[in-house]
């Protein structure tokens, strides 16, 4: 059991205030997010829950104990420093087993432990060696290997895979989660690489400047953000948006007019809206098409080919739209293109940058990473 | 090419020329040790018959190993008790720097511009009252405090240089500060201490000021010894010659052994 919230927690640098006011909820077991642009607080929240920083208010509880006060070692949580943070004068397995030593555990049994982290790494044959010696993608796994051997509660993580390279960083995705799956640990993550978000959640927590945008799933954050930040910061290529008129609401939507001059009917909550009053519409590059009824049109002014499928970046009036679109067209840079999107794909916000809320939940809106695999999986009685 | 290639010998020409220079006096102190007090005084000439006889005069007169310890327990003494104290010091400016931690380096470092002599007076009434005059723990003490500002100094500098990030992980591994300083930051940087304890050792070998005013037998050092030379018998250029030698011998092999490890360690970072 691990569970750890927060309650309106603060953190001030001298007269700079960082963090501003942070309520959050984490479960057991579950994986959470923290996303947000360079300097958005990440690392100092983090590092509050770690207690390598102090936290000028409010309260972090882990299993219903306040713990503001109770030092780092203490708390039960094990931290992956971005830079790995090894101890450069020890091989790998006294790295591993530092803190087994600190708390004076017999040279046997911190053997033992070591071992069992390592088999789970595939660190064996690398036990003797100095961090010097080991590769990139080596040091992160004794990293996260000296967490391992811990047994925290919590883990931390603070951008751990930023200093792998693109592939490597794949790799490590994908090692990460399965380690998630294998020992059924709590575990906090910090990225500004929404694809590590998005790929690795259960839950995940935007931020910016300090404070909470939005707390949910993946799917949830994609189809349902709920203010402009958000739906622009999740997503890629990111989201387009058009400024838009409003020609009447109803209880079934907003009916709008585009720049183009066409109208369509977007099913959000929006009763009450001036005939005339402008709002910013969105849409994901991946949800426009190539349609005869010209919703959007615009000429190509560059073409990216990822072979699979194919970017176009177009000038549509005063605006620039992406559209992400199948890898086989056939359309060459200065091609007028006329595109259309499916209504329910469509996000309104308003003045203040919120959203209009959905009409329509999406189905995998409340699906989180594990939890087909919880409940789709026989027990083992069962046999 | 060639243009670089005489360039470069002028250089080393160069470099060897103030090298003989600066070093002459030491290599004629170090002859002069070795002729007879007539041949001392005679024309400078290269070719003579050594012989032991100022030495031999200088052990008889003195007892020079007396000195010779005295000298390696104020050094090493001082030096150990100066690094005792300012480990903690520098990590805590190090690690836990507040507004104020810059001027305090600075204002540290300023009281080396203070000239000794000008607080002699205040310091001997000291020593005089606490009995320290002529003992070495008096002179411990005064060594330990002299070299204290640039050892302070050092290790800040050697210290700055470690990331944070490791001793941050040590605290999370349930490393408390002292384990956190002896497990990982002094094997981090040890080279930077370790020469930082040799220029303190030097400094206080070397150091003739304060020996000179605060002992008068019992604590004297080597430095204390030359002088006794120099002043009675200061035309005998053999024996204080060959005493100078025997005084600056065993910090000069010393400083040979260890000239790796200090270059190392005032040159580059601590940890590479
Ligand atoms: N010790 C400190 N003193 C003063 N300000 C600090 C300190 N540490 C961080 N800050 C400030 O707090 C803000 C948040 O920093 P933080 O390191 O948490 O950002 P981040 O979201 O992790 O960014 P990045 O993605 O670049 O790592 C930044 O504006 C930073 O300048
Ligand atoms: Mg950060």
């Amino acid at each position: 059991m691990a569970t750890l919230q927060l309650k309106q927690v603060v953190k001030e640098f001298g007269d700079a205030r960082v963090i501003k006011g942070v309520d959050l909820e984490v479960h057991d077991r579950e994986f959470v997010v923290f996303v947000g642009p360079s300097g958005c607080g990440k690392s100092t929240l983090l590092r509050m829950i770690a207690g390598l920083e102090s936290t000028s208010s409010g309260d972090i509880v882990i299993d219903g104990e306040r713990i503001n006060e109770v030092a780092p070692a203490d708390r039960g949580l094990a931290m992956v420093f971005q830079s790995y943070a090894l101890y450069p004068h020890m091989t790998v397995e006294d790295n591993m087993g530092f803190s087994l030593r600190l708390a004076g555990v017999a040279k046997a049994q911190r053997r033992e432990k070591v071992l069992a982290a390592a088999r789970i790494l595939q660190l064996e044959p690398l036990l003797d060696r100095k961090p010097k010696a080991l590769s990139g993608g080596q040091r992160q796994r004794v990293a996260i290997g000296r967490a391992i051997v811990r047994n925290p509660s919590i883990f931390l993580f603070d951008e751990p895979l930023s200093n792998l390279d693109a592939a490597l960083r794949v790799k490590m995705r994908i090692e990460l989660a399965r380690l998630h799956d294998e020992l059924d640990a709590t575990m906090i993550y910090v990225t500004h690489d929404q694809i590590e978000a998005m790929t690795m959640a259960d839950k995940i927590v935007v931020l910016q400047n300090g404070l909470v945008e939005q707390v949910g799933s993946p799917m949830e954050l994609y189809h349902h953000p709920r203010n402009l930040f958000v739906a622009g910061f999740i997503g890629s290529p990111k989201m387009n948006f058009l400024e838009v008129r409003v020609i009447g609401a109803g209880p079934d939507g907003v009916t709008i007019e585009l720049p183009s001059g066409a109208t369509c009917e977007v099913p959000v909550a929006g009763e009450g809206l001036a005939a005339g009053s402008t709002l910013t519409l969105g849409i994901r590059p991946e949800h426009l098409y190539e349609s005869e009824q010209a919703v959007v049109e615009g000429e190509i002014v560059v073409i990216e080919r990822l072979g699979g499928e194919t970017c176009l970046y177009l000038q549509a009036g005063d605006d620039s739209m992406t559209v992400v679109t199948d890898g086989d067209v056939a359309h060459r840079v200065h091609d007028k293109v006329s595109l259309a999107f499916e209504p329910r794909r469509a996000h309104l916000f308003d003045a203040e940058g919120d959203a209009l809320p959905s009409l329509h939940r999406h189905p995998l809106a409340a699906m989180k990473r594990g939890e087909n695999r919880a409940s789709s999986s026989p027990t083992p009685d069962d046999q | 090419m060639t243009m670089l290639a005489s360039k470069r010998l002028w250089l080393a020409v160069l470099a060897w020329g103030i090298t003989l220079v600066m070093f002459f006096p030491i290599f004629w102190m170090f002859l002069t040790g070795f002729k007879t007090e007539a041949a001392a005084v005679a024309t400078p000439s290269l070719f003579f018959s050594p012989t032991l006889e100022s030495y031999m005069a200088v052990l008889e007169r003195t007892d020079y190993l007396k000195f010779a310890i005295n000298s390696v327990i104020m050094a090493f003494g001082s030096t150990a008790l100066a690094l005792l104290i300012a480990v903690p010091c520098a990590y805590s400016m190090a690690f836990l720097p507040t507004p104020r931690t810059k001027g305090t380096l600075l204002w540290m470092l300023s009281t080396k511009m203070l000239p000794p002599v000008g607080v002699l007076m205040p310091i001997y009434l000291i020593f005089r009252d606490t009995g320290l005059l002529d003992s070495q723990l008096g002179l411990v003490i005064v060594y330990t405090l002299m070299n204290l500002p640039i050892v302070v100094w050092m290790l800040y500098t050697f210290f700055k240089d470690l990331p944070k990030d490791i001793l941050e992980a040590g605290r999370m591994d349930g490393a408390g500060t002292s384990q956190e300083i002896i497990y990982l930051l002094l094997p981090l940087t040890l080279p930077g201490i370790a020469s930082t304890g040799l220029l303190a050792i030097i400094l206080s070998w070397n150091e003739a000021f304060w020996s000179l005013n605060l002992t008068s037998y019992d604590a004297a050092p080597l430095t204390a010894f030359i002088a006794s030379f120099s002043s009675p018998e200061g035309l005998f250029w053999a024996k204080l010659s060959a005493a100078s030698t025997m005084a600056i011998a065993p910090i000069l092999v010393f400083g040979w052994l260890s000239q790796k490890q200090l270059v190392r360690g005032l040159t580059f970072g601590a940890v590479k």
